[in-house]
C-alpha cells in the first residue's frame, strides 16, 4: 500500500502532499520535512529507494524517490509494493502531468493544485493503485475538462474577481 | 493538445499564490496569509450568498494555504455545500476539500454521507467515482457502516461503467483493511475472483490488489484465484494476450499487473493441480529467459518494467522453495545484478539474495557470492546499500565463513554510518557467538568490538560475553589475559572497564602468577580507571575489588585503604557509599572462610535465549528474520552442548536461596536496560543488624509494609525508576515519618506529586504531609516529612499515592505506608508476679487472640528477640517457666486511651511452629497486633 505521496522542491518547500494514512496536520508537516532531509542529502546517481523516516514507520516502510530538475517526487510505501513498479508508477505520474500541462513544470503544481490532485485520483485511490495506462487516465481527465468547459459560461467574468 | 490549458486558471487565485510566492520572509508570508484567512471567513460568513465559482475559488486558496502547513479550521459547511451541487466543477473541488482535509472528523462525515449516497445512486459515473474516492480517502468506520453493503454491488453489476468499477474495487478493498467484519463478501466471492478475467486491464489491476488482500486473509475462500491467476499471468508472459491495449510499458506487456499477479500467488503454497503448475514453472522459466534477451529499449523505464517483473518472479520462487533448478537460477540473475551498474539492481538483488540464503537448496550457491558482498560493503556510496550488504553477509554466514564475514564487518564498523552501527554491533555480537568455535576467538572479538564501536555495545552484549565466560572455564584464563591487555590502553571504552573489572574480579587469580600482572598491577590497573567513570561502573569496580581481596590476601591492606578513603566512604552517592562501608566492614570482620564463601566465584548462568538475539529481532530487519529460521538447528551447539546446559541448571537449583554474593555485583542476564545495578537496599539502615546482609535487600517490592511491622526504617519501595526509603520514629501516639523519594534514572521526574489518604471516615489517624517539589532531578533524592497521631486504635493504613512524570509517560504508585498499631506502644517492664497477675486479669474470651501458624523464617533466637524488640513491647526475661518461650508488655498509646497489651509467643523447634497468643484490654487491639505478628516469623 502507499502510505503518502509527496512532491517538494529542491528547497523543502511542499508543492503536493497526499496522505493515504491519517495524520493530524502538524504530524504531515514534519513527515514532509523529515523525507526532505532525507532525500535531499542524498548524491544523485545513488539508489531511489530507503527506508523511510521514523515518523511514518521508520524501516517498515521505504521511500521510493525520484528527482525531477526542482521537484522531488517521493512516494512512502509498504513492503507489499513493488519498488521496481513504483518507480515506474512515479514515470506514470509525471508523463501524464507532462501531457496535461504540456511541459510541465514546478509554477503548473503550484497554481493547478487541484487539477494535479485530479490526475493522481485518477491513478491511486485509498493508497492502492487504481489504473497504470496513461492513455486511460488522459481519457478521464479530459473528459473532466469538457464537463468543466461547458460548465464555465455560468460563472462570471474572471476579470472582477479578487 | 493539453489537457488543462494555461490560461482558464483563477485569477483571485493566481494573484494570491504569487503574492504568497513573492514575501520576502516567514512573517509576511504569514502575515498575508492571515489577511486571506480573514477575507475568505468574512466572505463565508457575509450575508452575501456566493456563488459556486467564488466559493471555489476560496476552497482552493485554502487548500493552498493547508499545504503550506497552516491549520484550516473553517470552510468545512462551504464544502459540504459545494460538494452536494449539481455542477461538476463544484462537486469536484467539494470533495478534493474533504479528502484533503478531513481526517474521519465525524460530525462531518455525518453530514456528506447523503450527499455522496446520492452521487452513488447517481449513474453518472464521474459522479459515481467522484463518491467512491471520497469514501475510499476517508475510510471510517462509519463510511464503512453506511456503504459497505452497496459497493459490491456496484462492482460486480453487469451495467457498471469500467472506471466505476476500478474505483468500486478499490473503495470496497479500503473499508475491508479499516473495518473487516463490516465487509461481508460471501455471496460475493466467487464473481469476485472472476473479475481476474475481464476483458478491461485497468479492472483487472485495480481488482486484484482487493483478491491479494482478501486472498491473505481467507486463502481458502478465494483458493480459485490461483488458477486465473496463473492462465492470466501465462497469457501475458507469453504475449499471448490480445486484450493488452495500452497496457505495454515501454516494450514490457503489463508490467504493473504481472507483479501483482506473482504477488497474489505468494498468498499460496504451490498450485496442486499438475497442470497449473506445469503453466507456472513455464511462466517463471520465461521470465528468467527474458532476462538474458537483449533489452529492446536503451531506456531505464524498459529495463526497471521488466526487472519489476523479474524481482517478483524471484520473491515467488523463493517463497516455493521447491524448485531447486529455479532456486539457482534466480541465485544466478541475483548475482549478476550484484555487479550491475544500476544502484537500484544492486540494491534489490541484495536484498532478495538475504530470503534465498535461507533456503536450504541455494544457501550454498548464495555464498559462492561472499567476495562481491563483501566489496559492497566496502565500496558502495549509498549507505541504504551498504546496509543491505551487511544483512546479506549476516545472513549468508555459517561456520565456514563466520571468521571472514565477522572480521569484515569488524572491519567496516570503524567507518560505519552512524546511524547503522548499533544493529551492526548486534549483529557481529550474534554471528561470534553462534559460531564460535574456539572461544578466545569469541572473546577477541567482542573486545575488538567494544574497542572499535564501545558506545553502540548495549548491555545485552557485555552481559553476554561475561555469561559466557563465566559458564565456560576453558576460556577464563584467556579471557582474563585478554582483558588485562586491553585495559592498558591509555583511553578505553567504559564498557571495556566494566567487563574487565569484572572477569579480572573473577578469574584474575589465573593470571595473577606472571609478575607482570600480579595482584597489585592488576588493581592499580582497574584502579586507574576509576575516576573517569560513571557511578554504575564504579559500584562494579568495588566490588571487584572486595573479590581481590578474597582472591589476594595481599591486597587486602592496600583495597581497605582505598575503600577508607573519604571519596568511597563519605560518597555523596548512596550506593557508592554503601558499598565502601559494607565492603570494608566485610573485609575486616569476616574470616577468610567467611570471606571465601561470600565472595565465592560466580555460579554457571543458566543457559537461555541469548538477550542479544531478542534485541536484534526486535529491531526487525529482514537480516534478522532469516536468523530466526536457521536459529532452530544451531541452538544445541551454541554452549558446548547439552549435558553442560543441565550442569548448570543443577548449579542454579542448588543455589535456590542465592547465595549473598550473587547479586554482588549486580549483573543479571534478565536485568532490564536500566543503567542501576540491584541494589540491596541502598539507605544505610541496619544492614548489619539482621541475620546476613541480603536479609534486608529489598529488591523490587510492591508491598514492603509488612516487612516494616518489625522496623521503622529502610527501603519500602524500589523499581526500576524509582526509590522509596523510610525513616520513622514514634513517641507515645505520635510518629514522624521521613520519606525519601530517589530519582534512579538519569532523567527528571515532572508533576511529581504524593498524597496520603487515609480512608476511614471515624477519625483515628491524624496525618499532615508537606508536599514536596514537582520536579525531581535525575540521581537527585527528595524527603518528605510526614507527621501521624494516632487518636484511636485501628487496622487500615494510611496510603500513599505518587504520581509523576518519567519521559512523558505518567507513573502511578500506591502504596500502604507502614504506620501499624503496634508502632504506639510503650515497652513496660514488669516482674513475673505482676505479669502473671494481668495475664489473668485478661481472661475474657474476646481480650485474647491466639495463632498457631508454621514457621516461614528461620526460628534463631537471637532474630527471634530483635524482632519482638522491633515490635515495641518490652522482652521480659525470667518471666515464663519454660526458658524457650518468650513474654511481652506493652502499653499502646493512642489519644483516646491506652491499651496495656500482653504476648507469648511459643516455639516449637521441632515441628517448626509457633503458637502465639496476645492478650489486652481491647478486643480489636489483641486481633491486630496478632495478626501483625503472626506474620512475622
Amino acid at each position: 500500500m502507499i502510505k503518502a505521496i509527496l512532491i517538494f522542491n529542491n528547497h523543502g518547500k511542499p508543492r503536493l502532499s497526499k496522505f493515504y494514512e491519517h495524520y493530524n496536520e502538524d504530524t504531515e508537516q514534519q513527515i514532509i520535512r523529515e523525507t526532505f532531509h532525507l532525500v535531499s542529502k542524498r548524491d544523485e546517481n545513488v539508489c531511489n529507494f530507503l527506508e523511510g523516516g521514523m515518523l511514518i514507520g521508520g524501516s517498515e516502510n521505504r521511500l521510493i524517490y525520484r528527482h525531477y530538475a526542482t521537484l522531488y517526487f517521493v512516494f512512502c510505501v509498504d513492503s507489499s509494493e513493488s519498488e521496481l513498479g513504483i518507480l515506474d508508477l512515479i514515470q506514470v505520474f509525471v508523463e501524464t502531468l507532462d501531457k496535461c500541462f504540456e511541459n510541465v513544470c514546478e509554477l503548473d503544481l503550484i497554481f493547478h493544485v487541484d487539477k494535479v490532485h485530479n490526475i493522481l485520483a485518477e491513478m491511486v485511490m485509498g493508497g492502492m493503485v487504481l489504473e497504470t495506462n496513461m492513455n486511460e487516465i488522459i481519457i478521464q481527465v479530459d473528459a473532466q475538462n469538457k464537463m468543466e468547459k461547458s460548465e464555465t459560461f455560468i460563472f462570471q467574468s474572471p476579470r472582477q474577481d479578487r | 493538445m493539453p489537457a488543462v490549458s494555461k490560461g482558464d486558471g483563477m485569477r483571485g487565485l493566481a494573484v494570491f499564490i504569487s503574492d504568497i510566492r513573492n514575501c520576502k520572509s516567514k512573517e509576511a508570508e504569514i502575515k498575508r496569509i492571515n489577511k486571506e484567512l480573514a477575507n475568505i471567513r468574512s466572505k463565508f460568513k457575509g450575508d452575501k450568498a456566493l456563488d459556486g465559482y467564488s466559493k471555489k475559488k476560496y476552497v482552493c486558496k485554502l487548500l493552498f494555504i493547508f499545504l503550506l502547513g497552516h491549520d484550516i479550521d473553517f470552510g468545512h459547511m462551504e464544502a459540504v455545500n459545494l460538494l452536494s451541487s449539481n455542477k461538476y466543477t463544484e462537486k469536484q473541488i467539494g470533495y478534493l476539500f474533504i479528502s484533503v482535509l478531513v481526517n474521519s472528523n465525524s460530525e462531518l462525515i455525518r453530514l456528506i454521507n447523503n450527499a455522496i449516497k446520492n452521487d452513488l445512486s447517481s449513474r453518472n459515473p464521474t459522479f459515481m467515482c467522484l463518491a467512491l474516492h471520497c469514501i475510499a480517502n476517508v475510510g471510517s468506520r462509519e463510511m464503512a457502516e453506511a456503504f459497505a453493503g452497496e459497493i459490491p454491488r456496484i462492482l460486480v453489476a453487469g451495467d457498471t461503467m469500467d472506471s466505476v468499477k476500478q474505483s468500486a474495487a478499490l473503495c470496497l478493498l479500503r473499508l475491508y483493511k479499516a473495518s473487516p467484519d463490516l465487509v461481508l463478501m460471501g455471496e460475493w466471492t466467487s464473481r469476485v475472483v472472476h473479475l481476474l478475467n475481464d476483458q478491461h486491464m485497468g479492472v483487472v489491476t485495480a481488482a486484484i490488489s482487493l483478491i491479494t488482500c482478501l486472498s491473505s486473509k481467507n486463502p481458502d475462500e478465494f483458493k480459485t484465484c490461483v488458477s486465473l491467476a496463473v492462465s492470466r499471468l501465462s497469457r501475458i508472459v507469453s504475449s499471448a494476450s490480445t486484450d493488452l491495449q495500452d497496457y505495454t510499458y515501454y516494450f514490457v506487456p503489463a508490467p504493473w499487473l504481472s507483479c501483482k499477479l506473482l504477488r497474489l500467488l505468494q498468498c499460496y503454497p504451490p498450485p496442486e493441480d499438475g497442470a497449473v503448475k506445469g503453466r507456472l514453472v513455464e511462466c517463471l522459466e520465461t521470465i528468467l529467459n527474458k532476462a538474458q534477451e537483449p533489452p529492446k529499449s536503451k531506456k531505464v523505464q524498459h529495463s526497471n518494467a521488466k526487472n519489476a517483473i523479474l524481482f517478483e518472479a524471484i520473491s515467488l520462487i523463493i517463497h516455493y522453495d521447491s524448485e531447486p533448478n529455479l532456486l539457482v537460477r534466480a541465485c544466478n540473475q541475483l548475482g549478476q545484478f550484484l555487479q550491475h551498474r544500476e544502484t537500484n539492481l544492486r540494491y534489490l538483488a541484495l536484498e532478495s539474495m538475504c530470503t534465498l540464503a535461507s533456503s536450504e537448496f541455494s544457501h550454498e550457491a548464495v555464498k559462492t557470492h561472499i567476495e562481491t558482498v563483501i566489496n559492497a560493503l566496502k565500496t558502495e556510496r549509498d549507505v541504504s546499500v551498504r546496509q543491505r550488504a551487511a544483512d546479506l553477509l549476516y545472513a549468508m554466514c555459517d561456520r565456514s565463513n563466520a571468521k571472514q564475514i565477522v572480521a569484515e564487518m569488524l572491519s567496516y564498523l570503524e567507518t560505519a554510518d552512524y546511524s547503522i552501527r548499533e544493529e551492526m554491533v548486534l549483529k557481529v555480537a550474534i554471528l561470534a557467538e553462534k559460531y564460535a568455535v574456539d572461544y578466545s576467538w569469541y572473546v577477541d572479538t567482542i573486545l575488538n568490538l567494544i574497542r572499535i564501536a564501545g558506545d553502540y555495545v548495549s548491555e545485552e552484549v557485555w552481559y553476554r560475553v561475561i555469561q559466557i565466560v563465566i559458564n565456560r572455564d576453558d576460556v577464563q584464563g584467556y579471557a582474563a589475559k585478554t582483558v588485562f591487555e586491553a585495559l592498558q590502553a591509555p583511553a578505553c571504552h567504559e564498557n571495556m572497564v566494566k567487563v574487565g573489572g569484572y572477569i579480572l574480579g573473577e578469574f584474575g587469580n589465573l593470571i595473577a602468577g606472571d609478575p607482570r600482572s600480579s595482584p597489585l598491577v592488576q588493581f592499580n590497573l582497574l584502579h586507574s580507571k576509576f575516576h573517569l567513570c560513571s557511578v554504575p561502573t564504579r559500584a562494579l569496580l568495588l566490588s571487584a575489588y572486595i573479590k581481590f581481596i578474597n582472591l589476594f590476601p595481599e591486597t587486602k591492606a592496600t583495597i581497605q585503604e582505598v575503600l577508607r578513603s573519604d571519596s568511597q566512604i563519605r560518597n555523596s552517592d548512596v550506593e557508592l557509599q554503601q558499598r565502601a562501608v559494607e565492603y570494608l566492614k566485610l573485609s575486616s570482620i569476616a574470616s577468610t572462610d567467611v570471606l571465601a564463601t561470600v565472595l565465592e566465584e560466580m555460579p554457571p548462568f543458566p543457559e537461555r535465549e541469548s538477550s542479544i538475539l531478542a534485541k536484534l529481532k526486535k529491531k526487525k530487519g529482514p537480516g534478522a528474520v532469516s536468523v530466526e529460521l536457521e536459529d532452530g538447528k544451531e541452538r544445541g551447539e551454541l554452549n558446548g552442548g547439552g549435558d553442560r546446559g543441565g550442569d548448570a541448571a543443577i548449579a542454579a537449583s542448588n543455589a535456590s536461596t542465592p547465595s549473598p554474593s550473587a547479586d554482588l555485583l549486580g549483573l543479571r542476564s534478565a536485568a532490564p536496560v536500566s543503567g542501576a545495578t540491584p541494589s540491596a537496599g541502598s539507605l544505610l539502615v541496619d544492614v548489619f543488624s539482621e541475620a546476613g546482609p541480603a536479609a534486608t535487600s529489598a529488591g523490587v517490592n510492591d508491598d514492603g509494609f509488612l516487612r516494616f511491622v518489625c522496623k521503622n526504617n529502610g527501603v519500602l519501595f524500589e523499581n526500576q525508576l524509582l526509590q522509596i526509603g523510610i525513616k520513622s520514629e514514634y513517641r507515645q501516639n505520635l510518629g514522624r515519618m521521613y520519606l525519601f523519594y530517589g530519582n534512579k534514572t538519569s532523567v527528571q521526574f515532572v508533576s511529581f506529586n504524593t498524597t496520603v489518604s487515609y480512608e476511614i471516615k471515624s477519625r483515628i489517624l491524624n496525618v499532615q504531609t508537606k508536599t514536596v517539589e514537582p520536579l525531581v532531578e535525575g540521581g537527585a533524592q527528595v524527603q518528605q516529612v510526614i507527621n501521624i497521631e494516632c487518636l484511636t486504635d485501628f487496622i487500615d493504613a494510611p496510603l500513599l499515592n505518587i504520581k509523576f512524570r518519567y519521559g512523558g509517560a505518567l507513573q502511578n504508585i500506591s502504596l500502604k505506608l507502614p504506620v501499624t498499631i503496634n508502632k504506639f506502644f510503650q515497652p513496660t517492664e514488669m516482674a513475673a508476679a505482676d505479669f502473671f497477675q494481668r495475664w489473668k486479669q485478661l481472661s475474657q474470651p474476646q481480650q485474647e487472640a491466639q495463632k498457631i501458624f508454621k514457621a516461614s523464617h528461620g526460628m534463631d533466637t537471637e532474630v527471634l528477640k530483635a524482632k519482638l524488640l522491633g515490635l515495641g513491647t518490652a522482652l521480659l526475661e525470667n518471666v515464663d517457666p519454660n526458658p524457650e518461650n518468650y513474654v511481652c508488655a506493652g502499653v499502646i498509646q493512642t489519644k483516646a486511651q491506652q491499651v496495656g497489651c500482653l504476648l507469648r509467643l511459643e516455639p516449637n523447634a521441632q515441628a517448626q511452629m509457633y503458637r502465639l497468643t496476645l492478650r489486652s484490654s481491647k478486643d480489636t487491639v489483641s486481633q491486630r497486633v496478632c495478626d501483625l505478628l503472626a506474620e512475622q516469623f
